[in-house]
């Protein structure tokens, strides 16, 4: 049995690494993807455009402004003079933010009567990036407002945050994303190679051929499985190493539980494309059926969007999904370094998925098989 | 363009076109100056082995491709900067003609009528007259992906000639059709060429169709080798064709022994008769009629084009001294007249259509064993069932003694498959499609290795080994797939159309291996829709809608249908006749 199971891998291995087209699937994209996600894929907001309106013209108004110049996170890109050039700026999306600093800014500023006001006007097309501006925008007020209160020896607010970002001091969005694309990308390549392997066979014809062998159906599964475990760990440890060398991505945990996650992962994918290879006729319907699966794993998997802020339907929805338990493990090991101990929680569950979908890949593979 | 339509004296004229194509370091000269020129209103049939430049010419004068040097010209218009006269011209079937499977009948004909402008005030009527031409009137609603091979091919066709082109380019328009369609698909052509002055160039594997035509071009290596009409061709062959019977010899072993002869150009099996062209006009005077063809039976029998073809190939293609030796298959098997087929009441339903009734049959030992039937008469289900990749829905069925329905796994072990796709792994190169294959089959260590130098050795692919299967031409993916097919030394093996597309002189290598196996006691089940192969088998079942129609020794169908008007019916003629009777 084994000496046949391991004519089928190299069969299959020759198969996929002597097609240009495939070869490029397993090398390309990937790459791609990795630099797409990794550069562009940031909550962090950079050099927001925003646009001053300064009708105090006084030191204080000055320094205000030049605080806000000051942070790597705005960029003045207009200085208004009027009223009604604030309208026209934030409606063709000149500046996502307009500071106005009216005309009695520094006097209540200096008599300290009143509290002197600045207005904020925003855009709050996306309500998200809104926000993060905003909060922004809070902290260099209360810079300033330390800075005066010092300078002036006025008495200081009355309390005063102190934060201290666990795992992540300087809150860099990289750091919670790249881990992320090992999980993405490892889904995305294994669903892909094991999806199109029978449907491709089917295609070629050479299915029939392999069903004539005395090749029984549970080695030809085996056979197709076992590529898409090598290749699938292959690219997750190419990712991890990207990350860790590229990305500088600490890797806090050990390289142990990471692994165990991966291989488990990856088990547990793989039935999911055998699944869909043995329904599918044609590569094309492979290739439907895998992003058919692939877009809703990711989206409920937390990736991108907490999972504790989906409806609690969702939220049970996401216990099935193997990328959910993935990403756990990943930022996990990566960023607090858990062990294996404490991820068991998260290994049951895909080995579990793992177990039903292989079943159900072998069921249907052989009531498929005619 | 109607002007310069009527000045031109030839429907197409090619002047010295060479077209190179070359593919990473290969190179290939697909068209070397080939001249000629096509009257019109001729039917031109272009015939010739795999790889002669048929479909690049056809793709160059329908201005798919362009000459590296030379011009095309169609009714006066050049192919090279003239191309949308050109298009308006031409109609072109391709190989595989672009029809929607999704779409029905109707669909399919209305977007081709579409595409090619026809006018709706003329539309509906041409698709009457095409659809009851065609005889697809009872299934314009039926969904393209839903006929059978022949139906589509006809579908095809109508859809090319809704435009009604003046010149008609057919590839391979009869490849996988049954012999009753192609009738039909032939007398839809000869409509058109009386009926609105059509000229037609089509390409064919099939040189008793090429008989059909008017003129006959055989090309080679992309040469032209002949250009001339059939009868012509036939009368280079007069005196060289006879039909040899033995007492003492049975057909095959009367082919075998003559094939080998430096005399005998060619040695074919025709009924209960072995076909020979000679290389002397003198076939009895030969020395090698001496004591060992004692009682042997001659005659002379008028040539055919497919003599003349043979002929010429040969001349450029001389039969190696390789491909006479037996691919030594177990000698331990016995020859015997045991059953090793056994097909009792075997039922194959598909939803609520039955695609197999109640089939009972037997096959025996070492018997070429031919089934056959028109597109969709259920041999394709009844092979399937055979060869353990379809479950029957009811009866028995044994195959080298196993009970499919027990040892399937068993019973594979000790069969061989090859399909018409020739089903192989493009990428994986020669060496690695036998390696794979002899391991699926269990092969190892010491056997492994002989049998694979085996293979390389008796299909002569030792010089090919590292080429990936994907890229070799279409007679040696037909020999690695025989050869990954015997790996494990089957008793039985099944072919399913092996012969789809192949040349003739690929085809009789073909057969020449077959039969060298079936004398060393493998059984050979085989489907075919060419009725000289027909001839080659022991024993026939012509299949027709899921029930047996005959069966029976080519001799004795033959005799079926034998009359004052017909004393000698060809296999073709006999297969119509019977399937037609069937259906009235």
């Amino acid at each position: 049995m084994w000496s046949r199971i391991y004519a089928l891998l190299i069969k299959e291995f020759l198969n996929l690494l002597k097609d240009k087209k495939s070869r490029f699937v397993l090398i390309g994209p990937p790459i791609f993807q990795l630099f797409v996600f990794g550069y562009a894929a940031t909550y962090d907001l950079n050099q927001v455009p925003i646009a001053i309106y300064n009708e105090d013209t006084s030191i204080a108004s000055r320094d205000l402004i030049a605080k806000f110049n000051g942070t790597p996170t705005f960029k003045e890109v207009l200085r208004i003079s009027y009223h009604e050039q604030i309208a026209p700026a934030l409606d063709n999306k000149d500046v996502l933010m307009v500071v106005h600093i009216g005309q009695h800014f520094s006097r209540d500023l200096l008599l300290a009567q009143h509290p002197a006001k600045v207005q904020i006007l925003l855009d709050g097309r996306n309500s998200n990036t809104a926000q993060i501006a905003l909060g922004y925008a809070q902290t260099v007020l209360s810079d300033f407002n330390i800075q005066w209160a010092k300078q002036h020896k006025l008495s200081l607010p009355p309390a005063k945050l102190e934060v201290r970002a666990w795992f992540n001091p300087n809150l860099e969005s990289r750091w919670f994303i790249v881990p992320g694309i090992v999980g993405l990308l490892t889904l995305v390549v294994t669903v892909i190679v094991t999806a199109l392997s029978v449907a491709r066979e089917r295609e070629q014809g050479t299915f029939d051929q392999l069903l004539v062998t005395p090749l029984s159906p549970l080695e030809i599964l085996i056979g197709k499985a076992i590529p898409g475990l090598v290749i699938g760990v292959i690219e997750s440890s190419f990712i991890i190493l990207m990350a860790v060398l590229w990305f500088k991505v600490p890797l806090v945990g050990s390289l142990v539980p990471l692994y165990i996650g991966i291989i488990l992962f990856v088990f547990a994918v793989i039935g999911i494309g055998l699944m869909i290879s043995s329904l599918a006729v044609t590569q094309q319907q492979g290739l439907l059926g895998a992003f058919l699966f692939i877009v809703p794993a990711v989206i409920l998997s937390g990736y991108a969007t907490p999972i504790a802020n989906m409806p609690p339907l969702v939220q049970d929805l996401t216990l099935i999904n193997p990328l959910r338990y993935f990403l756990i493990i990943l930022r996990g090991v990566f960023l607090e370094g858990l062990s294996v101990s404490q991820l068991l929680d998260q290994y049951w569950p895909m080995l579990l998925i793992g177990i039903l979908n292989l079943g159900m890949a072998g069921w249907l593979f052989r009531r498929r098989m005619y | 363009m109607s002007h310069s339509s009527a000045e031109a004296i030839f429907a197409l004229e090619l002047q010295a076109v060479n077209k190179q194509f070359s593919s990473g370091s290969r190179s290939v000269n697909a068209l070397r100056s080939v001249s000629l020129t096509i009257d019109k209103g001729a039917v031109v049939g272009l015939v010739g082995p795999d790889g002669a430049g048929k479909t690049t010419l056809l793709r160059l004068t329908a201005g798919l491709l362009l000459p590296d040097t030379g011009t095309i010209t169609v009714f006066g218009h050049n192919c090279t900067d003239q191309l949308a006269d050109v298009h308006r011209l031409i109609g072109y079937m391709p190989q595989r003609f672009g029809l929607y499977e999704d779409l029905s009948v109707a669909e399919n004909l209305k977007l081709y009528a579409d595409l090619h402008g026809v006018s709706h005030s003329v539309r509906e009527q041409r698709f009457q007259a095409l659809m009851s031409m065609t005889g697809l009137a009872a299934f314009t609603e039926r969904l393209a992906g839903q006929l059978s091979g022949g139906m589509k091919q006809k579908l095809g066709l109508a859809c090319t000639l809704l435009s009604q082109p003046a010149l008609l380019l057919l590839d391979e328009p009869s490849v996988g059709v049954d012999p009753v369609s192609r009738r039909e698909l032939w007398s839809i052509i000869e409509h058109q060429v009386k009926a609105n002055d059509m000229t037609v160039l089509l390409s064919t594997a099939y040189l008793d169709e090429a008989e059909r035509c008017s003129d006959v071009i055989l090309l080679d290596e992309g040469h032209i080798l002949a250009h001339n009409s059939p009868a012509a061709f036939k009368q280079s062959m007069q005196g060289q064709s006879y039909r040899l019977s033995s007492p003492s010899l049975s057909n095959r072993n009367l082919q075998n022994k003559l094939s080998g002869q430096s005399d005998v150009i060619d040695a074919v099996i025709q009924g209960d008769k072995v076909r020979v062209i000679s290389a002397n006009k003198d076939l009895a005077t030969l020395p090698l009629f001496n004591a060992e063809f004692e009682g042997i039976r001659i005659e002379a029998t008028a040539p055919r084009l497919e003599d003349a073809f043979i002929a010429l190939l040969r001349a450029q293609h001389p039969l190696t001294a390789t491909q006479a030796i037996s691919p030594n298959v177990k000698t331990t098997t016995v020859i015997n007249d045991a059953t090793v087929i056994k097909v009792e009441g075997v039922d194959r339903w598909f939803g609520n259509f039955q695609a197999v009734k109640k089939l009972n049959f037997s096959v025996n030992r070492g018997e070429i064993f031919g089934l056959l039937g028109a597109n969709g008469a259920g041999k394709t289900t009844t092979f399937r069932m055979l060869c353990g990749l379809l479950p029957v829905s009811n009866g028995q069925l044994s195959v080298a003694g196993v009970d499919l329905s027990k040892a399937a796994a068993k019973a594979r072990a000790r069969i061989g498959y090859m399909s018409q796709k020739f089903s192989l792994y493009e990428h994986l190169s020669v060496l690695q499609n036998l390696n794979f294959f002899s391991s699926a089959y269990g092969l190892r260590n010491a056997q492994r290795k002989n049998r694979i130098q085996w293979a390389l050795q008796q299909f002569e692919l030792e010089a090919e080994k590292n080429t990936n299967s994907g890229d070799l031409p279409l007679g040696y993916k037909q020999r690695l797939a025989m050869a990954c097919a015997l790996m494990h030394e089957p008793e039985i093996l099944f072919l399913d159309e092996p012969t789809s597309g192949v040349d003739p002189l690929a085809r009789r290598e073909f057969w020449n291996r077959t039969n060298q196996l079936a004398a060393s006691g493998v059984t050979v089940l085989v489907t075919t829709h060419f009725m000289e192969e027909a001839e080659y088998c022991d024993r026939l079942l012509i299949m027709r809608e899921g029930d047996i129609l005959t069966s029976g020794t080519p001799a004795e169908i033959k005799q079926q249908v034998r009359s004052v008007d017909l004393p000698e019916p060809t296999m073709e003629d006999a297969f119509i006749q019977l399937v037609e009777a069937k259906i009235s």
